[in-house]
């Protein structure tokens, strides 16, 4: 099956945060995901990157818009429906410490989110060591506790207890950030492995661009609540069309000492401002290098520019000069 | 002329040993990376330099210029600490003072050290957050840390460590905490400071892209012990450790094919091999009987070591 499997359309989280303030979390998104595809989304703290995975996976309700899943609006009452969309959108977590309760084994971990989604008890007990197995650990790892196995071993335990379920959309939120770099490629792999043997969709959050380059076929770029450019894969390298977007590119350590010495970088001015004050029109038109008169004055929309590409940026067709300079 | 020569340190904490008899050296405004994953003893080899490790076993020792760190008095450490030697740690948010306007804390390290008067160090301070790159340093000299982002925490601390034009610099995952636009600003800064000023540094980090453009020679460490050392352009051309190799392989590459699966390094640093055989042995995938026994640190070509059986 393909065709369309999550769509945000207009997705607004707003909070108050006294005095009048509101801080925008995320502010206007629209967004698709297709059935089997990996989505990467990259950003820096604070651009609203989790507020979306966690509205797309329905932990949080979004102030306005709304989150479509398999044709259907999420935003229901219907206990019956509530609990089938809970099985078929899991999250896994960045710190897989946090996510794990320290006082319940990996079994009755796993046991527990099977019986909530209704399974018996028999056949909660056949599926744990097979979940296990696919997660890459032994069926003796249902007796341990988190403290007793590795960061890693943890992780994939997380990642256990979310296709436990057999969803059909993971995200994953910085699933590798908390791990050390020999383990990162482990998890990598077993994601990759699982999605594409699942045919999972999923939603890969980082805000390491080469993890998500490695995985994804597209990559979203949010910066403060905002996707301001969507774009393939193999043109997100080569050809950006969004000024943030080269200079996160521009801004990434490569481990190649020769390359990296000759690179001449686009470094930003400043940092990304506080989401309760979001600047005029463009957000990004107070550090952004090209900015000029309009960009102050008006928001730009997302535009599209190829399949499969667009980018919110009144100066999008400038962007490759810019490129080619820092090269 | 080396600036400091560190032989044979280990640090132990009762008896668990975080840094277990390592050797490098460092030449007047060489910048080395100390490379390696979390519990490999990287910070702990920082803070015993520093000495900043209260209830360790310090052994071995680390001749600093003309002093032997390790058996300084703690009056006569005082007097390098933040005046020869300055350290930035990862997180700018809780190595500042909380209570006290970050002009004082950059003024109170020269006053202490340089014994000039209070109106003085708030002149230099204000010239320091300049170099160091803070908008409107008039106003940010009477800020306090919350009042300040990350990234100009970063730069606070900076400023503060050099004050003094200490000689080296320990910077321990400085950008770690910091998103990579803000990294990269503060990685040019280290890079300008340490080249204007002819300052080494050792520069501690997980991160190989950041190694790769910041530093002139490299050092691996796995388990307590520096298991590669090699200038930083042959040790990403041809990493001659099968753990530095590991690493190296199982990064994505930007560029590298899409949805490849990546190489991986079997296990994690838990299985870590006790003292007495390679530490290495139970994830490398070359190991044989002769691992049983624990390798030094090898020549395996020029101003390369490997502490491997089978480097090449």
């Amino acid at each position: 099956m393909t065709g369309k499997l999550v769509e945000a359309i207009g997705v607004a989280r707003h909070y108050r945060v006294g005095r009048g303030r509101i801080l925008r979390a995320l502010d206007g998104v629209d967004l698709v995901i297709d059935r089997g595809e990996t989505l990467g989304l990259v950003g820096e703290s604070g651009s609203g990157k989790s507020t979306l995975g966690r509205t797309l996976v329905g932990l949080q309700m979004p102030s306005r818009g709304s989150v479509i899943f398999e044709g259907q609006d999420t935003a229901t009452r219907e206990r019956a429906v509530l609990r089938l969309l809970r099985r078929k959108r899991q999250l896994v977590f960045q710190d897989p410490s946090g996510a794990l309760n320290p006082r319940m084994t990996i079994g009755a971990t796993l046991a527990e989110h099977l019986r909530v989604q209704g399974w018996g008890r028999q056949a909660v007990r056949e599926r744990i060591p097979e979940i296990l197995e696919q997660a890459g650990l032994p069926s003796a790892f249902a007796g341990r506790y988190p403290h007793e196995i590795s960061g890693g071993q943890r992780q994939r335990a997380v990642i256990a207890r979310a296709i436990s379920t057999d969803p059909d959309f993971i995200v994953a939120d910085e699933p590798v950030s908390a791990l050390d770099v020999s383990t990162r490629a482990q998890i990598i792999n077993l994601l990759r492995g699982l999605q594409r043997t699942r045919g999972l969709s999923m939603l890969l959050i980082s805000h390491d661009l080469s993890v998500v380059a490695h995985t994804c076929t597209r990559v979203a770029v949010m910066y403060l609540g905002r996707i301001v450019e969507l774009v393939p894969r193999e043109i997100l390298f080569a050809a950006p069309r969004h000024p943030y977007t080269a200079a996160l590119l521009s801004a990434i350590p490569v481990p190649d000492p020769p390359r990296e010495r000759m690179r001449r970088r686009l470094i930003l001015k400043g940092e990304t401002p506080d989401p309760s004050s979001v600047p005029s029109g463009c957000r990004f038109h107070p550090r952004c290098p090209m900015a000029t008169e309009i960009c102050a004055r008006i928001d730009p929309e997302m535009k599209r520019l190829a399949p499969g590409h667009s980018a919110a940026c009144h100066h999008s067709d400038e962007v490759p000069a810019l490129m080619s300079k820092m090269q | 002329m080396s600036l400091l020569e560190v032989r044979d340190l280990a640090v132990a904490f009762g008896r668990t040993r975080a840094v277990d008899g390592i050797s490098f050296t460092l030449s007047e405004g060489e910048t080395l990376g100390l490379v390696g994953e979390s519990g490999c003893g990287k910070s702990t080899t920082a803070l015993a330099l520093m000495r900043l490790l209260h209830g360790a076993e310090l052994h071995g020792s680390a001749i600093f210029g003309d002093c032997e760190l390790l058996r300084l008095g703690e009056t006569a450490m005082r007097a390098i600490r933040g005046a020869q030697m300055g350290m930035i740690f990862q997180d700018p948010g809780t190595a500042l003072h909380p209570l006290i306007r970050v002009g004082d804390q950059v003024s109170e390290v020269m006053r202490a050290h340089l014994g000039i008067s209070g109106e003085e160090a708030r002149a230099r301070s204000l010239e320091l957050f300049r170099k160091v790159g803070i908008a409107a340093p008039e106003q940010r000299l009477r800020a306090y840390p919350h009042e300040l982002s990350g990234g100009m925490c970063q730069r606070v601390m900076i400023a503060a460590a050099i004050a003094c034009s200490p000689r080296l610099l320990i910077a321990d995952e400085p950008t770690t905490a910091l998103d990579v636009t803000v990294q990269a600003q503060i990685l040019e800064l280290i890079r300008a400071i340490s080249r204007d000023a002819r300052m080494a540094v050792i520069l501690i980090t997980h991160d190989l892209g950041v190694v790769a453009g910041l530093t002139d020679r490299v050092a691996v460490m796995y388990a307590g012990r520096i298991v590669e050392v090699a200038t930083t352009d042959r040790l990403f051309a041809a990493p001659g450790h099968p753990y530095s190799r590991g690493l190296l392989g199982s990064l994505p590459k930007l560029d590298s094919g899409w949805n490849e699966e990546l190489p991986t390094i079997p296990g994690s640093i838990e299985t870590a091999a006790g003292a007495g055989g390679c530490r290495f042995a139970p994830r490398c995938p070359l190991a044989s009987e002769i691992c049983r026994n624990e390798p030094p640190l090898m020549a395996i070509g020029e101003g390369r070591f490997a502490a491997c059986w089978k480097a090449s």
